[in-house]
């Protein structure tokens, strides 16, 4: 037997499938088919968590995704999860779970003192009580507050299981499996539509699982599985069983979690997603999310056994369990009455229902008069009595006269409905306030979105059935498909359903705003708005009064808020609290505004709701993820030579995505001593540097020339055949954006190189010019990035090395210049060779097809090793250029940087016009205090400044002052050690910078001023002697 | 000397190709080395250009966005109103190029050979759909993605050109030579539920997908 309160017979749960689980360290046992929270309740287990502020005993009060209460630590260690619900947790054998919030246990709980203090702990406290001392806050206040407050306990261990994501697009997406959502998918699946279906439970079904219902004859359950069957029979329909669609964004596009294995237990599914990251792009959506049923507050409303009707009908029928031997109802509309009329019919249980109307439905109260529950209308429950469960209430009439007090041990609630309007208004929709209903219901749409069902306050099941079937004649019509046209029977099969051929929507329809079904909405509820029994009584009634169970927000809060000014909405919920919990208020929500509303004396469509936002319910970030972990986080970019700087011992440098070697240290090497070496090896020998990931553009057309004269600050035009030139961009605001060297292939093909990280905005520059100022040149440019691999082999001993694998290449310093370049063969391979240099050494560097590129680079290292030949990384390059003051586009530019700032005025003409060329008019790049770049040598020579540091005219104003403003006259761009110059170096942009030239300036850093000496940029072989050799 | 012997991004990969290939219920997964690829550049309007460049690849250039001409073995595939890329098996890039060059001479046209720049991975099977679609935001159903079709767009972090080059369906990632670890990698991990002992739901997502 699973339990003392399971009802014999009842429920669809599978008896023959007992299952031991552990709640709290007690072993206990369940059905297949239960949830831990039904579970628990067969076991006669109502107190399962304590709450989060006064931590008052708290059970189950709801069967579903709005439970405040019922929050759980699932399973230990890496597969823990924290702060699920029990209601909607699949039960499995062996599951262990815990309650949160209470220390040590549930049913003893230290916390509870706070109770003692509850007149205190009151809207605001926080904010009113931790503002003095200030100094108290880090140190006292937030550890301990920290320590005291509630919630479960993340996982310390790596996440052990796998998450997926899937992007799926259809012509139809019903986001609920009740019997709206069912008629309504049935409807257009029939079509031949592509069309999803989803529902957050276990089977679809919805309501008719959880109300005794009758279909044409069969029993509701019945035919939600004949429907699913159906539908999963059909290949253009996908069905999605435990997702929960949680957000709506633009474009019908919507996102949907997948629980994909939680129900077989932690660790049974091995290699497969646990949770699947649902995106969709939907033609049409239809909602069916149907409604929440809503409290009524009263003295002690959360007490275990407290529950919302429908929740207790559902633990009757669904599960087979009653919630104990004498129940009472208290309600204030028709459906509530019925709700729980059907619990009386599963578990027979209900002894009294109190109802605040005059009168019930007749057919209602004959119903109750048969099944032996007396009805007392015109009368309210004033207080619940009892500690860790309901044992009795007070009752009152509604004029307040004391009506006696009432034995029970579970209470039935409904004051009303709140339809599940979250996606809706995400669309975002607006909502409008039904007086007549007592709740929002979905106004206009904002996308090709319907609404169908108890969200369109449908709640009688005939009348959901046909709302949903209008919702897909409306979604049909939009599509431009005729409704009924095939929907004959459920004997269309996959094959003929894929065989129907699909006609493509007319777009126009078919993304037009939804509107919502036409005439008024029926009132199959027949309300009387009941929020708080103290105001309808107008007196302050005993015991606490809440709205919000899971932040612990009671009526008194609100009115507090309200009394202290808070009159918006928006401003009230974050003041109280008000449903910002993990619930997100769905059973709170609407009563706090209502409340809010009578204490602001303004009517609630005047208070209007709060925003709905994305998630719907919590998702775990393992499946925001997804396979976007480890290895797979980011995309690594190699080059062909990678495996050789790994095998060579590199230690590489993230360069945007791309790994680069940084250094390659010899065994026993730190950073330091192995760019002292390669740098040593550069300018004395020969050093050798994988330059592959510069950016590389083929332009070509008649009008190339004319447009590297228009994008480049210097002119083209001239530029022999089998020369290059060194360029500069700049962006229209005159400041530089890029940089590189680009040669001319042909009069009318240029091969121009880009930095590493510039270069696809640079194609997208380039392209952007070309098609929309210059549509009139004849120029077509091509990425050929990765098409050429490019080894650079650099300084004294380069020539003889380049020379000994192209023997046949005349390398001469008159056959082969300084800013050119050759086509020939090196090393047996067809290439091309650059004589540029980024080191001020006589450097070649070979471009061949990448997949030749690792056989260059191993060539280039044979042949260098009678040479001395060093690899090194972009550590010794950033050295080697920074010593000649060559610049890095990002490095010494922030785009507030112009060329003239950086000293390179000789590369701007001042003749032609080009991109940038106006703004060099502008009186404020022409200001003489502009920051401008210029070198730095520290007095002390093994300093070395960090990039970034901010200088300063004198060592007294290293301190700031606020008084005088900002000291810093300038920041250190670039600083490193040069074993060349045996000291430590910097590049630095400084206001009027080369007037300073000989001066002093001071490094600022927590240790004191560092005394520098300002001076040219060029650190090293400023004549430029050694870049045709030197020997 | 070098080795002139030419190596692909994925030359260390066969092996563990294969082994996804072999564990997973149709699905296949290789990589085609050294694909020739050109790039064209010129004016579809133009009918000299379009007699230019049909007389060499034996196919006119698809006007249509997104989409393929040709055969499986010898394509164009779409780019941008003015741009294509020519593929073609491994070694015809040089004779291509010169034919193409010669045939457009004095023609405002740029054709470069960009074969090294990409490699090709090709994904094959009833899960290539799903795999595909673990990663890439387009409509990838056989309703909305067959023969003749092509994509730009990404694949997780990655930018693709996505040939659908087979109804069976046969795809094929054009990826830029430094992602091609990357994708690979990717491709096999999104892969890996499809090997025969799991599977859960993978059938019934094929089926929809098809």
């Amino acid at each position: 037997m699973s339990g003392a309160f399971r009802i014999p017979g009842a429920g669809h749960i599978d008896r023959a499938q007992p299952l031991a689980f552990r709640f709290n360290s007690k072993s206990l046992q369940g059905c297949a088919g239960d949830t831990l929270a039904s579970a628990l309740l067969a076991n006669g287990v109502h107190l399962v968590a304590r709450s989060f502020k006064y931590h008052r005993p708290r059970g189950m009060f709801t069967a579903g995704n709005e439970e405040p209460n019922a929050i759980v630590q699932l399973e230990r260690g890496p597969h823990t999860e924290p702060n699920l619900r029990a209601t909607e947790i699949e039960l499995y054998a062996g599951l262990v779970a815990a309650s949160v919030n209470c220390f040590p246990s549930v049913d003893f709980d230290l916390g509870v003192l706070n109770r003692l203090a509850s007149a205190i702990l009151v809207a605001g406290f926080y904010n009113k009580t931790f503002m003095w001392p200030k100094s108290f806050w880090k140190k006292f206040y937030e550890p301990v507050l920290r320590n005291a407050s509630g919630l479960g306990v993340a996982p310390d261990a790596p996440d052990p299981d796998i998450y997926d994501r899937l992007h799926w697009h259809c012509d139809v997406l019903v986001v609920g499996a009740g019997p709206a959502g069912l008629s309504a998918a049935l409807e257009v699946a029939r079509q031949g539509l592509r069309t999803v279906l989803i529902d957050e439970a276990p089977e679809p079904g919805g309501t008719l699982l959880q109300r005794p219902a009758q279909i044409g004859g069969i029993a509701g359950a019945a035919w939600a599985a004949r429907a699913a069957a159906e539908l999963d029979g059909l290949a253009n329909v996908l069905v999605l069983r435990r997702t929960s669609v949680f957000g709506y964004y633009d474009h019908n596009y919507l996102m949907a979690l997948e629980r994909r294995t939680d129900h077989l237990g932690p660790g049974r599914a091995p290699g497969i997603a646990r949770k699947r990251l649902w995106h969709f792009r939907a033609a049409r959506v239809i909602l069916a999310t149907g409604a929440h049923e809503r409290p009524i507050v009263f003295g002690n409303n959360d007490l275990p056994g407290i529950m919302l009707a429908n929740a207790a009908c559902t633990y009757a029928t669904r599960y087979g369990v009653a919630l104990g031997r004498r129940g009472v109802a208290f309600v204030n509309n028709d459906h509530g009455y019925a709700l729980a009329l059907d619990t009386q019919a599963a578990a027979g249980n209900l002894s009294l229902i109190v109802d605040a109307r005059p009168a019930a439905d007749p057919e209602l109260a004959r119903r109750a008069a048969g099944a032996g529950v007396r009805a007392l209308q015109g009368h309210v429950i004033a207080r619940a009595l009892g500690g860790k469960r309901v044992r009795g209430v007070d009752i009152r009439t509604c004029a307040g006269t004391n009506a006696g007090r009432v034995e029970c041990d579970h209470l039935l609630i409904s004051g009303g409905i709140s339809p599940a309007v979250h996606l809706f208004s995400q669309a975002p929709g607006t909502l409008r306030y039904d007086a007549r209903l007592a709740c929002f219901l979905p106004d206009r749409a904002s996308q090709a979105v319907e609404v169908a069902g108890a969200l369109n306050a449908r709640l009688q099941l005939a009348s959901a059935l046909a709302d949903g079937k209008a919702a897909a004649a409306r979604t049909l019509a939009a599509l431009g498909r005729a409704p009924a046209a095939l929907a004959t029977s459920a004997a269309l099969t996959a094959s003929s359903a894929a065989s129907a051929g699909f006609v493509p929507p007319a777009t126009v329809a078919a993304t037009a705003a939804g509107t919502p079904a036409p005439g008024p909405v029926p009132d199959e509820l027949h309300i009387e708005p009941l929020w708080s029994v103290q105001s309808l009584l107008g007196r302050k009634l005993p015991g606490k009064h809440f709205i919000d169970l899971q932040n612990d927000v009671t009526e008194s809060d609100i009115r507090l808020a309200a009394r202290e000014g808070f009159r918006s909405v928006e401003h009230a919920k974050r003041y109280t609290t008000t449903g910002m919990a993990t619930d997100q208020g769905k059973t709170s929500n609407v009563t706090g505004l209502a409340i809010l509303a009578e204490a602001l004396g303004k009517t609630i469509p005047e208070v209007g709701t709060t925003t709905f936002r994305p998630p719907f319910t919590p998702v775990t970030f393992g499946a925001l993820a997804g396979r976007d972990r480890g290895t797979l986080s980011d995309p690594v970019r190699i080059t062909p030579m990678h495996a050789w700087h790994a095998a060579n011992g590199a230690v590489f440098e993230d360069v945007g995505q791309w790994k680069r070697p940084w250094y390659f240290p010899l065994p026993g090497e730190d950073m330091q001593a192995a760019v002292a070496r390669e740098t040593r090896a550069l300018r004395t020998t020969a050093g050798v540097m994988d330059a592959t990931t510069l950016g590389k553009i083929d332009i070509r057309g008649a009008d190339a020339a004319e447009f590297l004269n228009r994008v480049y600050t210097n002119a083209w035009t001239k530029l022999a055949v089998g020369s290059c030139r060194y360029g500069l961009m700049c962006k229209p605001d005159g400041m530089m954006m890029d940089d590189g060297v680009t040669a001319r292939l042909a009069p009318d093909r240029f091969l121009m190189t880009t930095t590493t990280g510039n270069a696809a905005r640079v194609l997208d520059w380039l392209e952007e010019w070309l098609q929309t100022e210059w549509p009139g040149l004849k120029v077509y440019c091509t990425s050929v990035t990765e098409q050429w691999s490019t080894v650079a082999i650099v300084g004294p001993n380069s020539r003889k090395i380049l020379q000994a694998l192209a023997p046949d290449m005349d390398l001469s310093n008159a056959a082969f210049p300084f800013m050119t370049f050759r086509e020939g063969e090196v090393a047996g391979l067809r290439a091309r060779v650059f004589r540029i240099s980024f080191s001020g050494e006589l450097s070649y560097e070979v471009n061949v097809p990448s997949w030749h590129g690792l056989a260059l680079w191993q060539a280039v290292i044979d042949a260098g090793k009678a040479h001395g030949l060093t690899p090194y990384g972009t550590e010794t390059m950033h050295v080697a250029r920074a010593e000649k003051g060559y610049i890095i586009i990002g490095q010494e530019t922030d785009a507030t940087v112009t060329p003239q700032d950086l000293g390179l005025a000789w590369a701007v003409s001042t003749q032609k016009d080009f991109i940038g060329k106006r703004s060099f008019a502008r009186v404020d790049t022409r200001r003489t205090d502009r920051k401008q770049l210029v070198g730095l040598l520290p007095r002390d020579k093994s300093f070395v400044a960090a990039e970034g540091s901010h200088l300063v005219a004198s060592p007294a104003r290293a301190v700031f002052d606020p008084a005088s403003g900002s000291p810093s006259i300038g920041h250190i761009t670039s600083s490193y050690f040069s074993p060349n110059l045996g000291s430590g170096f910097a590049l630095a942009l400084i206001a009027n910078g080369r007037a300073l030239r000989g001066q002093t300036v001071y490094c600022v850093r927590d240790a004191g001023p560092q005394p520098m000496t300002v001076g040219d940029p060029v650190f090293f072989d400023p004549e430029g002697k050694r870049r045709d050799g030197i020997d | 000397m070098a080795s002139t012997e030419r190596a692909s991004p994925l030359a260390a990969w066969p092996a563990r190709f294969a082994a996804a290939s072999a564990s997973a219920t149709d699905f296949t997964i290789r990589e085609l080395p050294f694909t020739t690829q050109i790039n064209v550049r010129g004016n579809a309007a133009d009918a000299a250009f379009a007699a230019a460049t049909q007389a060499v690849l034996g196919h006119g250039l698809p006007a249509a966005a997104n989409t393929w001409a040709g055969t499986a073995e010898r394509a164009a595939l779409w780019l941008g109103p003015d741009e294509w890329l020519v593929v073609a098996p491994d070694g015809m890039n040089e004779s291509i190029v010169a034919a193409l060059r010669n045939s457009l001479d004095g023609q405002h046209a740029a054709v470069t050979d960009v074969s090294a720049n990409r490699t090709v991975i090709e994904i094959a099977g009833s899960h290539a759909r799903a795999v595909l679609g673990k990663g890439c935001p387009l409509d990838l159903h056989a309703r909305a993605f067959s023969p003749p079709q092509t994509a730009q767009s990404l694949l997780a972090k990655a930018q693709i050109l996505l040939q659908c080059a087979d109804i069976r369906p046969a795809f094929r990632l054009y990826v830029r030579i430094s992602f091609a670890p990357y994708v690979a990698e990717w491709l096999i991990d999104a892969a890996t539920e499809f090997a025969a002992s799991r599977g859960l739901d993978a059938q019934r997502i094929a089926a929809r997908l098809a």
